[in-house]
């Protein structure tokens, strides 16, 4: 029955969660097809049924879920049909899985060579008599330096990107036909990611397996994908070869999701967004179900569901724009595409509005039977940089180098341990009680995570005010309130809002209150702390359109914390890399972008994932991981990771050398080279 | 009854005061939408309102049991005035006052019409012979009771049954007028919503659970005006009245120890780990040092030494009544330092999470002061652990004043409670036939409360902390 | 680890020497010991003579706090507060107020205790943990819903009423057991199986519940997942994952409570006249024999810390991710 060619093949199924009369319909109708050896990417933003879509492959849905119709096709068997004691020899035999959290998907007790083992005892017959050295083998196949003794350790012992690759060792030791990989990569940092998407790669390489990548990142699509399904509200809308689907992606979501993706390119307009919001998966749908959100909607996309049409490419796609021509289009909208801004920048001075200077923040490590200080964990390691009023400076780097402990020592949030922070002339580390308490008004934050940044307890008209009512600020209590219509109008959310509680909002809307209660204020610094990276694309760029007009109509400056490379190119005046609590090369955003000098910034650059269809830049994968701020390497922080080290980088931390009025990189290749032509300049 | 002859006792005004605050939580947990919505889900599930209607039943006695007055004598003075007598006695044992009064000899089994031991009865013509006397009460207006027994308990019973069908028809008419005056619908329509269980809160479930609990009421009602229900005790007290009686005790030991624990765990908790630093070393050191004492003995050791006060100081008590009252209040106190450290210590746990949680981050940046941040962010975030914590506890309270009462270090040995009765009543298990009776109701009275105190708690801690539900 | 052991122990002494203030306070502030004297002579007309000759015997003749008599360090060694604490401090409980050593009755009365509370623990331990695994098993069935009903019921029993309907059924009807009683040697265990069985049968409401809500736990975290995408049986996750896992709380819970076994149960050693610490204790109580209860919350005291330093140790054994530092 099923084809041969495709080694998966999944025809109508539907998963539904949940019981009683509503039913969520997490998977509504998915069709899709997977070939031997492929790697096979679906693609969709949070909620619209893709991990779903894997669970349901696997048959391990939560005890809410249940598989309500459609077939799986794995080869010739139909794995839905099969007893649950047959599906345990598919699962992990042809067929493995990996999954997002590799923090929490190994069981913390047990060692890694044992989780390992269990899996060869039960899918490879051939090994059972030398289960250990098969267990070293594919730990070593994975890229573990040292596996005969990480086979003993216990999962708290390795790092976040080990953890993934011992997840990868168990699904490999079946060897499966067809791996799934549920976002593998998203809780690792960029130059991580780098390696395990590099390792599946090899890894598909030589066994010849099918991968189905389960992505929320265009980059990631274009970089690894041959071909890609795109989903949306529970069905897939776009299935294409990848290079087809970046040059002329058909369904108007995709479109929209290019168009939504920040860049360098893009600086100078407003991203794309879609207006709306993904719509509940409890409904039930008469016509289309991104008609709503859609630029292109004629009526006969709010009548009838459009079917699925195949294109001459090979692409398919379920769109009405497949059967008629847009120029029939009656009823469209007409593009929303907002090339220019409204207000032309307020002209921003030159003059120096935050100056940091050697700030150090120190966390000491207690230890012995009085609980001595023993050492420091420098979290913050004497960082200087200052930000001309009204611009932008991105502070760049991975998780663990000290960024985020960065804003919140110049907000004095976390007290510094040494070092100056100066705001417009006045010290802030040395100011308190009520003299900091009225400086606060100057200096506002916005968090990475909506939903922890808002009291749950409270009414969003409250949040708003609180800043206001703490500083004393807003006159009386009506003209309070009148302010805060105001401001959630500003940030794009109806005045009703005031009187609701934060968990009614989506994610996007509630980083816009966050904004909103930041302005009350009226701050001149804001430091936004990733504000967006908890956020999908298409919400993302809702965020950074907000940011960036505000920046323009009320001179605010940004200290913006990120470790999303195309957020800063879109975004940033001013960049910043750190590493293990220093600051390793500063510059304009175009200095550091274009010509990186330090090897780890050119490293970072090198393995962010990129939308296009160029032959790939060559990446520069680094090994190993970040060390420990309680312990940094001697010398230059990053020479053990460095590709370019010599053996002068572990002697002493390299001086900072001035490049040019803006820029600054503390590498000894860099000074040896290029120190004396600078000179003149500096 | 007028204002001079009231009594107001310590655990009375604590009590009253109890009301207040719960009262005055509900009008503020109706305001908040996040409050709400909890009790909303507790009222809509159908554990949550039967459990509820049983324990209505046990908080109006143990309230009525809670206003104490100095009763009228009968007879009024020379001047015609009236005179108290120096009793006191509460609202609840006015309403009951036969079975109060009402005393026999000694033993008697449930409904008999004997008593339990054989004595020497002298017969009108002299002479003695030695059989089960009759019960001055119990049963006094039967003829002959070993043929009119079966038939007047039947009669009673089915009469007794008969009102609490009628009252449950006409209370439940009551509510379906209420709701369809509210819905808006027709009385059939609602009527039928109501009986097939399709309104948003079960009113089916606690239209039967109330009309069980009429039915049993009226019954026992009626069969206790002409017995003693379940039997009377050593010195001839009514034991169903014991039983009723220790309603108010179990209640308060469960509410106001609570009560009292409540203001110091969570001050101190929230202090502890919002402040850390020596405050929270202080505060630490304090509960692992009270902690570290068994708790038995602690308040063992506590209820000794106030004994000993209380002899030596028997003047400063005006009534039995009152002395017992103090010594109550004691153990809920004592109870209250011994239970408060755990919830104490979680509170600490919560409160140094959220201090770092980016909303009181927020509000630091703001210039919030300490003591805003600690009213307005962390006390409404860790309330519902208050409140889970405080249902939890109240059934583990009921059943340890049972034990401690066995023991002898529980409530005072003159004041009614389900573990005086079962202290007394162990002593009788060697009897032969056994007197089985006490121990029976004091079990079942206690059995019924624990249970609903126990499903009701799984509800709300269900409805406050979602990601407990037990059914996943 | 070592230094975390003595820090741990240093800890302790501030904790002790409070809890002998806190019991000091109650035991001597609130009433005085002539107060106390005359409780135990017989309230009436005592003579003060007696009552001196009564402190003296019992070494209640020094003031309290503060010997402002005394010179030196003696104005507060020479008081009743430190006299009587560093005994107490070097486990030398003096003589009850009857008179009689306490420590030795503590040595020997201490076997009978264990007898029955390590029995109860170990069988309950066994019984509760494989019932909430059964559960577990069975989790969202009818299975799992009548037995947590079962075990709130069971819950909402007094334990008074397992020991009486207990004793009532198997030791008066069936006349299996003796009803109460003790017996030196291998003849105790008709006297212990029917408290034993009891104390099992009353922990099991709670017991049950408590794992289940453990083993449920476990049984939602992500790395069951991982394990069932191995393809690993049903079986295997629950006993060889989700059970090594659930074990942590378990069994620290169990090492917590594991030197207050010493002290006995109060109420299960009473109602069967077993000559443990816990009837000791509650004689004493009666008998209101401070001495004793003094004691007895000294040495509670130190148990209870000795089970909080036990805890963290024995995390270290069972959960290779905890380190003491």
């Amino acid at each position: 029955m099923a084809d041969r060619e495709f080694l998966l093949h999944v025809d109508n199924l539907t998963t539904l969660l949940g019981s009683g009369e509503r039913p969520v319909r997490a998977v509504d109708g998915v069709d899709l097809e997977i070939h031997r050896g492929e790697t096979f990417t679906l693609l969709g933003e949070s909620g619209c049924g893709k991990s779903m879509t894997a669970l349901s492959i696997m048959r391990l849905l939560p005890p809410a879920g249940r598989i309500a119709g459609g077939n799986v096709w794995l080869g010739e068997t139909n794995l839905l049909d099969l007893p649950e004691n047959a599906m345990r020899d598919e699962r992990g035999g042809r067929m493995g899985m990996i999954f997002q959290e590799p923090m929490t998907s190994l069981n913390p007790v047990l060692t890694v060579g044992q989780q390992i083992a269990e899996a060869v005892k039960i899918h490879d017959p051939d090994n059972r008599n030398r289960v250990e050295a098969r267990v070293v083998e594919l730990l070593g196949s994975v890229g573990i330096p040292d596996p005969e003794r990480r086979a003993r350790e216990y999962p708290h012992q390795l790092s976040g990107g080990m953890k993934q690759r011992v997840v990868i060792a168990i699904a490999l030791a079946g060897r499966p036909e067809l791996l799934i990989a549920d976002e593998p990569t998203t809780a690792l940092d960029v130059t991580i990611q780098a390696q395990v998407l590099g390792l599946l790669k090899d890894l598909q390489q030589q066994t010849g397996m099918a991968i189905m990548l389960i992505t929320h990142d265009l980059g990631m699509v274009s970089e690894v994908a041959d071909r890609v399904a795109v989903m949306y509200a529970g069905q897939i809308v776009e299935v294409a070869e990848t290079a087809h689907f970046f040059g002329e992606a058909g369904h108007p979501y995709s479109r929209k999701l290019f168009d939504s993706v920040p860049g360098k390119e893009k600086r100078d307009n407003k991203l794309a967004v879609i207006k709306g919001t993904v719509p509940s998966l409890r409904e039930t749908f008469t016509g289309c179900r991104f008609a709503e959100r859609c630029e292109q909607v004629m009526p006969v996309c709010r009548e009838q569901e459009p079917d699925w049409c195949e294109l001459e490419t090979g692409q398919g796609m379920r769109c009405h724009l497949c059967t008629q021509q847009p120029d029939e289009v009656a009823e469209s909208i007409s593009p929303a595409e907002e090339p220019a801004w409204h207000l032309p920048a307020k002209a921003s001075s030159t003059d120096t509005q935050l100056e940091v200077d050697s700030l150090k923040v120190h966390f000491p490590i207690h230890k012995g039977v009085f609980k001595r200080v023993v050492g420091q964990v420098k979290a913050v390691d004497g960082v200087s940089f200052s930000i001309p009023s009204g611009k932008t400076l991105a502070v760049v780097g991975e998780s663990g180098c000290g960024k985020t402990t960065v804003g919140k020592g110049i907000l004095q949030l976390i007290r510094p341990t040494a070092g100056s922070a100066c705001f417009e002339g006045e010290e802030l580390t040395q100011l308190k009680g009520s003299k900091l308490r009225k400086r606060r008004s100057d200096l506002q934050i916005i968090f990475q995570d909506p939903v922890a940044s808002m009291n749950p307890r409270m009414l969003v008209g409250d949040i708003i005010e609180e800043g206001m009512r703490a500083q004393g600020v807003g006159g009386s209590t009506e003209q309070r309130r009148a302010r805060t219509r105001e401001l959630l109008e500003h940030v794009g959310l109806s005045v009703d809002a005031a009187t609701r509680y934060p968990h009614e909002f989506s994610g996007g809307q509630r980083q816009r209150i966050c904004v909103a209660r930041a302005l009350a204020v009226e701050p001149r610094l804001i430091v936004c702390d990733e504000p967006t990276s908890a956020l999908d694309v298409s919400v993302q760029a809702q965020i950074l359109n907000l940011l960036k007009e505000l920046q323009r109509e009320m001179g605010l400056t940004y200290l913006f914390i990120t470790h999303d490379i195309s957020v800063v190119a879109y975004l940033a005046h001013e960049v910043a890399v750190m590493y293990l609590g220093r600051i390793v090369e500063r510059g304009t955003v175009q200095e550091v972008l274009e010509s990186p000098q330090h090897p780890y910034t050119r490293a970072l650059l090198s393995v962010v994932p990129e939308i296009d269809t160029e032959p790939k830049r060559s990446v520069i994968r680094l090994e190993g991981d970040m060390p420990s701020p309680a312990n940094p390497p001697s010398g230059c922080h990053f020479h053990p990771r460095c590709p370019e080290a010599t053996d002068v980088c572990a002697m002493a931390y390299p001086e900072e050398v001035q490049l040019s009025v803006t820029r600054s990189v503390c590498c000894v290749r860099v000074g040896a080279s290029t120190v004396t032509g600078n000179e003149e300049n500096g | 009854m007028n204002m001079d002859n009231l009594v107001i006792l310590w655990t009375d005004a604590l009590v009253y005061l109890l009301l207040v605050v719960a009262i005055a939580f509900g009008i503020y947990a109706s305001r908040k939408e996040h409050l709400r919505a909890p009790w909303r889900y507790v009222i809509r599930s159908k554990v949550g309102i039967g459990t509820l209607v049983v324990l209505l039943f046990y908080v109006v006695i143990g309230l009525s049991d809670s206003i104490h007055f100095h009763p009228p004598l009968d007879e009024p003075d020379k001047n015609g005035e009236v005179i108290y007598s120096s009793e006191v006695i509460s609202l609840f044992d006015q309403m009951v006052s036969g079975l109060r009064a009402r005393q026999e000899k000694t033993y008697s089994a449930p409904l008999a019409t004997h008593l339990y031991a054989k004595e020497n009865i002298e017969l009108p013509d002299g002479t003695t012979i030695r059989d089960f006397p009759r019960l001055k009460y119990g049963g006094a207006h039967l003829q002959d009771p070993e043929k009119d027994w079966k038939g007047d308990i039947m009669a009673l019973s089915a009469l007794g049954i008969f009102k609490g069908l009628v009252l449950t028809l006409v209370l439940s008419n009551i509510l379906l007028i209420f709701l369809t005056i509210r819905s808006g619908c027709s009385f059939e329509h609602t009527a039928r919503n109501v009986l097939v269980g399709r309104t948003e809160i079960p009113w089916c479930v606690a239209l039967a659970v109330l009309g069980l609990m009429l039915v049993v009421f009226m019954w026992s009602a009626e069969l206790a005006t002409k017995y003693h229900l379940l039997g009377t005790d050593k010195v001839g007290e009514d034991v169903f009245y014991q039983s009723l009686k220790s309603i108010r005790t179990g209640l308060l030991i469960g509410t106001l120890t609570t009560l009292v624990m409540l203001p110091a765990a969570v001050l101190l908790g929230i202090m502890a780990g919002y402040f850390r630093g020596w405050v929270d070393d202080v505060i630490q050191y304090t509960y692992t040092t009270l902690n570290s004492i068994p708790g038995v003995l602690l308040i063992a050791a506590a209820i000794l030494m106030l004994q000993i006060y209380m002899s030596q100081h028997a003047d400063e008590f005006n009534s039995l009544v009152e002395r017992a009252d103090l010594r109550l209040l004691f153990l809920c106190i004592i109870l209250g330092v011994t239970s408060w450290t755990g919830l104490c210590r979680l509170l600490r746990g919560e409160a140094m999470k959220l201090r770092e949680v980016d909303y009181v981050q927020a509000a630091t940046a703001f210039g919030v002061g300490h003591f805003q941040i600690i009213s307005r962010h962390i006390l409404p975030n860790v309330l519902h652990i208050v409140l889970i914590s405080v249902v939890l506890d109240f059934s583990r309270l009921v059943l340890a004043e049972a034990v401690l009462s066995y023991v002898n270090i529980g409530v005072d040995p003159t004041m009614n409670s389900w573990g005086n009765m079962i202290n007394s009543a162990r002593l009788e298990m060697a009897r032969e036939p056994v007197v089985w009776w006490s121990l029976a109701a004091a079990m079942i009275f206690m059995f019924t409360l624990v249970l609903s105190a126990n499903l009701f708690s799984d509800v709300v801690r269900d409805a406050f902390d979602p990601r407990l539900r037990s059914t996943n | 680890m070592m230094a975390y052991i003595i820090r741990r122990v240093l800890y302790a002494i501030p904790i002790l020497i409070g809890v002998n203030v806190l019991t000091f306070m109650l035991f001597f502030v609130v009433n005085s010991p002539d107060d106390m004297a005359r409780m135990h002579l017989g309230q009436k007309r005592v003579n003060q003579a007696v009552i001196e000759n009564w402190k003296q015997e019992r070494g209640y003749n020094r003031p309290l706090l503060y010997n402002s008599e005394a010179e030196g360090v003696g104005s507060i060694t020479d008081t009743v507060f430190f006299q009587k604490s560093v005994k107490l401090f070097q486990f030398d409980f003096g003589s009850s107020d009857s008179g009689r050593d306490i420590g030795y009755d503590i040595s020997q009365r201490m076997w009978p205790s264990l007898a029955i509370a390590i029995p109860v623990l170990m069988v309950g331990l066994l019984v509760n943990i494989s019932y909430a695994l059964l559960i577990a098993f069975f989790r969202a069935t009818y299975i799992d819903l009548w037995s947590v009903v079962l075990c709130v019921v069971m819950m909402s029993i007094s334990g008074l009423f397992y020991i009486i309907g207990g004793q009532y059924l198997v030791s008066k009807l069936l006349h299996l057991v003796p009803i109460s009683g003790y017996d030196t040697g291998l003849g105790a265990w008709k006297f212990l199986v029917l408290p034993v069985i009891i104390g099992v049968i009353g922990s099991i409401g709670a017991g049950t519940r408590w794992y289940r809500t453990l083993f449920l736990e476990e049984i939602n975290k992500d790395y069951v997942r991982t394990a069932r995408a191995k393809g690993l049986s049903e079986r295997v996750v629950l006993f060889r994952h989700v059970l090594k896992n659930a074990m942590i709380p378990i069994l620290t819970g169990v090492v917590v409570v594991l030197p207050l076994l010493f002290m006995g149960s109060l109420i299960t050693e009473s109602f069967f006249g077993i000559p443990g610490l816990g009837s000791y204790t509650i004689d004493a109580i009666q008998r209101q024999d401070f001495a004793i209860v003094r004691s007895m919350v000294f040495l509670g005291s130190v148990l209870y810390i000795l089970g909080l330093l036990l805890t963290d140790i024995s995390y270290t054994l069972v959960d290779p991710r905890v380190r003491l530092s």
